[in-house]
């Protein structure tokens, strides 16, 4: 088989279509978004509302199974809203908030899906992802959410910035910094839900944190970063879906290892260029000595 | 040197006390800024300098008693550089840009925000500097990186916390003589620092603080082996040098560094 057989075969089917798709938007949204997370140093609440999201999804099957997205969506809203709450207004840290909550409401998920089963996605599919069964009332789901990210991302870009970098400064100069974080909230927990049905609710959070991570290495500047960690959020959507293709493996954690496999790649490339840089530097520094140059050392 | 307070009151605290949680931290505190205010709040790490800065910013309520500000007073703020954030992905334009949050909703700077975001840095002497990164800086240049996002607001106060605090002696001078000129300019500046000396040789009005308002005054008045130990808790010698204060560390009655 070429490579051509290798990228058009699997076209042939309209589940992949449809999961390529999600995959590569669902990719570029949590890369998107996964930048404000990870430089707010709440890396673990992605994790934690993937999480929490997964009890809602169980919950709501339980009263109206055809509204299950509804309902978990609402949970995750509601659960990063006190999780926003709880650690600005008392005296628990964030992670300890993110813990508490989302994990109970993980708990109660388990519990809910053992007891009366699922009569939605199953469980395996929430949990790792599955590309199949994406329906198209999913895929406009997506997409809505990816415009109303990106609607905010835009408009929301300079007070989301500096709610981001300088919390304090930003309410003292006039930024609604509460209601900035709220509608962040809002927003991941919205990304969250629409992105699990390929990522998994186990690995939707790895895939909040790479892209971001491996761009900050890539950029100082912030708006570059945005950009480039959306990209390569796409990116390992794009590829990991086919990974998960020709592997036989459940989308999200092809997806997550390509995302794994970028960020070694990123790593090894950045820690050879400082050995490059620091051997120049020390070579400069001898040749400034072998020609006189070097600067007499007083005590 | 003006500076001292004689203009019309733009903030006034009025026997306001303030803290986190259930720790009060400032009692009893009057102060009133005027528009000609340049004043240096001194007192030990722990003492409710920082709060009492960010009383006067507004981002810390009073427990009790008031504080009032002016109808069209614009503060800004100059954070204490530990406090900074240094791998944030940001270039030192993007920084001073933020300033201006709420006046544009859209990502990308304006023209004339260009050209203000430019002619800010030129004032300070960091043009150059644009499009490093924030880290990229040294401490005096990462001082004026944040003045200049201050003066980007156009304030009438500017409030500082510890600006002299980790730079060398010739940075810390520049930099009290670059808040000397916007103060000359018609800016009211308070700040907080651990250096006494340099304030008593620079600032026309100091304000000791340890809990509640030791005392306040120009220098000559403030800067007293007596004050001092009320707000430090520890035995000060002062000298005289050129009609300047300078303040020795006189523990246990031996002389032996200079605070700075």
């Amino acid at each position: 088989m070429n490579i051509l057989d290798t990228i058009f075969a699997p076209l042939a089917y309209d589940f992949f279509d449809r999961g390529l798709i999600v995959a590569t938007i669902s990719g570029a949204l949590l890369g998107l978004i996964g930048v404000y997370i990870t430089l707010r140093g709440m890396s673990y609440i992605g994790h934690g509302l993937s999480h929490a999201v997964f009890g809602g999804f169980a919950a709501a099957q339980l009263f109206a199974a055809q509204f299950y997205v509804i309902g978990a969506g609402l949970w995750g809203i509601a659960s990063a809203l006190a999780i926003n709450v709880v650690s600005r207004k008392q005296r628990i840290g964030a992670d300890a908030a993110i813990g508490v909550i989302t994990t109970g409401s993980f708990a109660l998920g388990v519990a809910l899906l053992t007891k009366f089963g699922s009569r939605g996605p199953s469980f395996d599919s929430a949990l790792f992802g599955s590309i199949l069964g994406i329906s198209t009332f999913q895929i406009w789901g997506l997409l809505a959410v990816a415009v109303l990210t990106l609607l905010m991302v835009v408009f929301r870009y300079r007070a989301l910035m500096f709610t981001t970098f300088d919390p304090d400064v930003a309410d003292a100069s006039g930024v609604n910094v509460s209601r900035t974080d709220a509608m962040l909230m809002i927003v991941l927990s919205l990304t969250i839900l629409a992105t699990l049905t390929v990522i998994g609710v186990t690995l939707v959070a790895a895939m909040l944190v790479i892209p971001a991570v491996v761009a900050r290495m890539l950029t100082n500047s912030f708006s570059k970063m945005l950009v480039t960690s959306s990209a390569i959020g796409a990116g390992c959507g794009f590829v990991g879906m086919y990974l998960s293709y020709y592997a036989g493996v459940p989308s999200g954690t092809m997806i997550v290892l390509t995302g794994s496999v970028v960020f070694a790649l990123a790593l090894s490339l950045r820690s050879i260029r400082s050995a490059v840089n620091r051997r120049s530097h020390t070579a400069d520094a001898q040749a400034l000595s072998v020609q006189g140059k070097k600067m007499p050392v007083t005590f | 040197m003006t500076g001292t307070g004689v203009g019309r009151v733009i903030l006034d605290v009025a026997d306001a006390s303030a803290g986190y949680d259930e720790t009060l931290v400032l009692r009893n505190v009057d102060f009133h800024v005027h528009e000609d205010q340049f004043t240096g709040i001194v007192g030990p790490s722990g003492a409710g300098k920082t709060t009492l800065l960010r009383l006067l910013l507004g981002v810390v309520e009073p427990r009790t008693g008031s504080v009032t500000r002016e109808p069209d007073l614009r503060v800004a703020y100059v954070p204490q550089l530990e406090t900074v954030n240094w791998d944030f992905p940001i270039t030192v334009d993007e920084c001073v840009l933020m300033a201006r949050t709420e006046q544009r909703k859209l990502p990308w700077a304006s023209p004339s925000e260009k050209k203000k975001v430019a002619d800010v840095l030129e004032r300070l002497g960091i043009a150059e500097l644009a499009h490093r990164h924030i880290r990229a800086l040294s401490g005096g240049q990462q001082q004026r990186m944040f003045i200049a996002r201050a003066l980007l607001r156009e304030p009438n106060l500017l409030l500082l916390d510890e600006p002299t605090s980790g730079v060398d002696v010739n940075t810390r001078h520049d930099m009290l003589h670059l808040l000397s000129d916007l103060h000359d300019d018609g800016i009211s500046i308070v700040l907080t620092t651990h250096d006494l000396n340099g304030m008593a040789a620079h600032l026309p009005h100091l304000m000791c603080v340890n809990g509640t308002v030791v005392a306040e005054g120009t220098p000559a008045e403030v800067i007293t082996s007596d004050v001092l130990e009320h707000t430090f808790g520890a035995r000060l010698e002062v000298l005289q040098h050129l009609g300047m204060p300078i303040v020795i560390d006189d523990y246990a009655g031996r002389p032996t560094t200079v605070v700075s």
